[in-house]
């Protein structure tokens, strides 16, 4: 008796398994973008127009209000059009916005005319929608990150509403008609334009997000495009979803990819075995993969627009730091070897940085990268590093001074920290370097409360000009967290935005002086490297544009050829 | 046996309590919120955010509130999937952890079953040589290390199996499941033979050979059940830990289970979802012990279950 009843529940065990196993097929089977059905004619047909992609992490969210991760903003830019679109060469041109604006005289009100273009559900995309979208931004029930943060200090009234002073009703934007916008700004904004490519300014269509209330944009049910490509089969927090070409899409005939399935990969050696046996057309490489694939044919390099830098904090717990005397920061800018750094440590692309605004990232009208004007300042010089340390050291009045290096905690940013310690304690005698390595919440955290000497911090631009890398170290400024001041820097910065604005060849300099000041008179922040990527690309696909801001990828234009 | 149930059953909801509370004040001593990885937030905007949330609450009062919902089954919205409910994400999760825990745990316990028994009953020979050697690799290579090796021969080498991703049915599941079977079979082989030698050893069997019973009966009859009771013992923690996902084999081959989520949540301090899933693996976990116990009275009736002795 006994004995049945064992069987009994080994049998149960089994038939229970096998049940789960059959759901487990039909509910992988679903989405299956990449099944058996639909890679067979990829094959058969020479010029099947899919693509298959890897991401890195999930999507969190696809509400422009909501939106604050590189997923997004790359899915949302294929998805969504605003005013202006990034184009092939990277430059910020009029999409849903018919030409481009007239602006009034004073340079504060710019009215655009919304072309004829409809939503994926056949409803038009009028001024109406940017009106509900930037006012739903900006409403504090929201609680959007990138709102009042993009437009603040631009759109008119942001400012005093992320400050509780005004409604968000107030907002500086009016649908004046179903085809004419009008933004009012608080102050000239000489890159204006430029923003309304980005994901925070994109449209949302008021009757279909009012009808799906707090559902809308958390799957693919629940959201509508007016961009090149639909989002499909995402349930929210799946690992998987697909980009269909919309049919409705006003420019529809220039998109030529029909379908791009994702996956997300977070493994680098799972990602690159899904490339070799061709499931994928394109794979990111990290750590030892950049290395072994170095001399592949399929490896592509590509300079991001980040940069990396130490942050030096001058003042910790009411007093001054060693950090605090320009003689320190110099020697610590300069003590250790750069190159060094991103051949054998990072080896993934990057190059060293001697400056703050990244190389190919801002071009004046001529189409001079602001970079040119500076070129190289601060650079690795072991005797120069010396000098000036023990040149700081005797204004001290001490011939040893310990620092803490906050960094990350993954492998990298252990490598790196540990890298710094060996050159700069090796090249500045008397200095001790102590590491602390955390999660990237604390070090957040840390740097609110300015509890770190010196920092290893990134940031990636939010618009195409150098002043968002330069309003960083304003006095007071949101990110500065390091006492930085020096009222000869902010006057040129704030110059760029203010008297200045409309003057592009001045407002260049006055950038560029500013610059020059920050990194070679005051050496307030150390810059370190611009990252740069490896990844591997299939040869067949053909115009993917990569952007140097907002969305990573436009797919627009890509195509496949040669398959 | 009911009355037996019924008490275990209201032990595991004041267990289930006492997880409840310390994982919710464990969980605020972590660095960081959830919010603190939105550096952008205006002190503004912040002070909302956290209103929404009710992080503005002191914590007796968020206590409070999250056991009263906890109370009436809700678990909450996630914070880095903005507006997911942390039920349906556990729920999506599940399934694929499930299956692939459930197919990896009897895969192996049945081949390390029958590799303990070939041991125990073929001392010393080649085969014992041979079960005990496999028992070893099981135990002493990292699942993860199977896991990429398996990817690499029978998916990108052989291509009999797809590489990774959760998209072509149960063929999917097929080399994740080898490589999570390692860990049971290694345990289930381990123990049988322990076992298997020592009640074969034993007076009763000497008894059942002496009344003629042969070899066959001896070993699944007699000695076979009660090698079960100490593997049992391991099967709760085993189970639950396999079932509920793992974190490094679900990455290696991209499945979108919850171990993977569980360990992310913890990253970005999404406290809802830690919460949710630290939950539901106490639930799990005291479940399948229940099970075990209950295990124990079928396979020996010396161990009786009435009135909680056992």
């Amino acid at each position: 008796m006994k004995n049945n009843k064992f069987f009994w529940l080994l049998s149960l065990m089994l038939v229970l398994s096998v049940f789960l196993a059959a759901c487990g097929k039909d509910d992988a089977a679903t989405p299956a973008p990449n099944g058996d059905d639909d890679k067979e004619p990829a094959t058969e047909v020479d010029e099947a127009q899919v693509l298959n992609l890897i991401m890195s992490a999930e999507i969190p969210t696809m509400d422009s209000a909501l939106v604050t991760d590189s997923v997004g903003f790359d899915l949302l830019n294929n998805v969504n059009e605003g005013l202006y679109r990034l184009n092939d060469e990277n430059v910020a041109v009029p999409a849903i916005a018919e030409s481009e604006p007239t602006v009034s005289e004073d340079g504060l009100v710019y009215t655009f005319t919304i072309r004829d273009s409809k939503w994926s559900d056949g409803s038009p995309v009028t001024a109406g929608d940017f009106e509900f979208a930037w006012k739903r931004a900006m409403n504090p029930d929201t609680a959007s990150e990138y709102g009042p943060y993009m437009m603040g200090g631009v759109v008119k009234n942001a400012t005093a509403i992320s400050e509780g002073k005004a409604e968000y009703t107030e907002l500086g934007v009016k649908a004046v008609d179903e085809k004419t916008l009008e933004v009012t700004l608080e102050k000239q904004v000489p890159y204006f334009l430029s923003l309304m490519s980005f994901g925070t300014f994109l449209p949302q269509n008021e009757a279909f997000v009012t009808e799906k209330g707090a559902d809308y944009a958390t799957n693919s049910d629940n959201l509508i495009s007016n961009g090149p490509f639909v989002l499909e089969a995402w349930d929210g927090t799946g690992l998987s979803w697909q980009l269909v070409k919309n049919d409705q899409y006003w420019d529809a005939e220039t998109v030529k990819l029909t379908e791009i399935n994702y996956d997300v990969v977070k493994e680098t050696a799972t990602a690159v075995n899904l490339y070799t046996t061709g499931e994928k057309d394109r794979t990111a490489l990290s750590g030892e993969y950049a290395m072994q694939y170095a001399a592949d044919a399929d490896l592509v390099t590509e300079l991001e627009t980040t940069l990396f830098y130490f942050k030096y904090n001058q003042q910790r717990d009411g007093k001054d730091t060693p950090l605090a005397n320009v003689n320190i920061r110099e020697a610590i800018t300069k003590g250790f070897n750069k190159q060094d750094l991103v051949d054998v440590v990072l080896a993934n692309g990057s190059v060293p940085a001697n400056y703050l605004v990244p190389k190919a990232f801002s071009f004046n009208e001529a189409g001079e990268d602001f970079r040119d004007i500076n070129g190289e300042m601060s650079e690795f010089n072991a005797e120069e590093a010396k000098a000036a340390w023990e040149k700081g050291l005797s204004e001290l009045g001490v011939t040893e001074v310990t620092l803490e290096i906050l960094g990350g905690d993954t492998e990298l940013s252990k490598k790196m920290d540990e890298y710094f310690k060996s050159q700069l304690e090796g090249n500045l005698e008397g200095l001790k370097i102590t590491l602390k390595e955390v999660p990237f919440a604390v070090r957040l955290d840390l740097d609110t409360a300015q509890n770190y000497d010196i920092q290893v911090a990134g940031w990636g631009p939010d618009f195409q000009d150098p002043y968002t890398f330069m309003n960083l170290w304003l006095t007071d400024g949101g990110n500065n967290k390091m006492s930085y001041s020096n009222p000869k820097f902010d006057e040129l910065v704030n110059s760029s935005v203010g008297e200045l604005a409309m003057d592009p060849e001045a407002r260049w300099d006055a950038m560029a002086q500013a610059e020059k000041l920050l990194i070679e008179e005051d050496f307030g922040i150390g810059p370190i490297y611009q990252r740069g990527t490896m990844s591997l690309v299939k040869p067949y696909v053909k115009g993917v544009v990569t952007h140097s801001f907002g969305g990573d990828y436009s797919y627009k234009w890509a195509y496949i050829e040669g398959k | 046996m009911t009355k037996y149930i019924v008490k275990r059953v209201f032990y595991m909801f004041i267990t289930l309590f006492l997880i409840a509370t310390a994982t919710f004040f464990l969980m605020k001593t972590l660095p960081g919120s959830p919010i603190s990885s939105a550096p952008k937030l205006t002190s503004t905007q912040l002070a909302v955010v956290e209103a929404k949330y009710g992080l503005d609450q002191p914590l007796p009062v968020q206590y409070g509130k999250y056991m009263l919902n906890l109370a009436q089954g809700d678990l909450g919205n996630s914070f880095q999937f903005k507006g997911a409910s942390v039920t349906d994400l556990i729920l999506s999760r599940l399934g694929p952890s499930f299956l692939l825990g459930s197919q990896g745990l009897i895969l192996g316990l049945a081949i390390g079953i029958i590799l303990g028994m070939i041991s125990a009953l073929r001392q010393n020979t080649i085969w014992d040589f041979g079960s005990t050697f496999i028992a070893i690799l099981g135990i002493s290579i990292p699942s993860f290390v199977f896991a990429t090796f398996l990817q690499y021969w029978l998916a990108v080498k052989w291509g009999l199996f797809p590489v990774a991703l959760w998209n072509d049915g149960w063929m999917s599941s097929v080399l994740p499941s080898i490589a999570l079977a390692m860990g049971p079979l290694a345990v289930g082989s381990r123990f049988i033979r322990t076992e298997m030698i020592e009640v074969l050893s034993s007076d009763y069997i000497t008894l059942a050979k002496s009344k003629g019973a042969n070899g066959f009966e001896v070993a699944f009859k007699h000695a076979f059940r009660n090698a079960l009771i100490p593997l049992v013992t391991v099967l709760g923690p085993l189970a639950a830990g396999l079932l509920t996902g793992s974190l490094v084999i679900e990455q290696i081959f991209a499945i979108p289970g919850i171990g993977e989520q569980f360990v992310k949540a913890i990253m970005v301090s999404d406290f809802s979802i830690i919460m949710g899933t630290t939950l539901f693996f106490s639930v799990f976990l005291v479940f399948v012990i229940l099970v075990v116990d209950i295990l124990y009275g079928v396979i020996d009736p010396r161990i009786r279950l009435s009135g909680g002795e056992s």
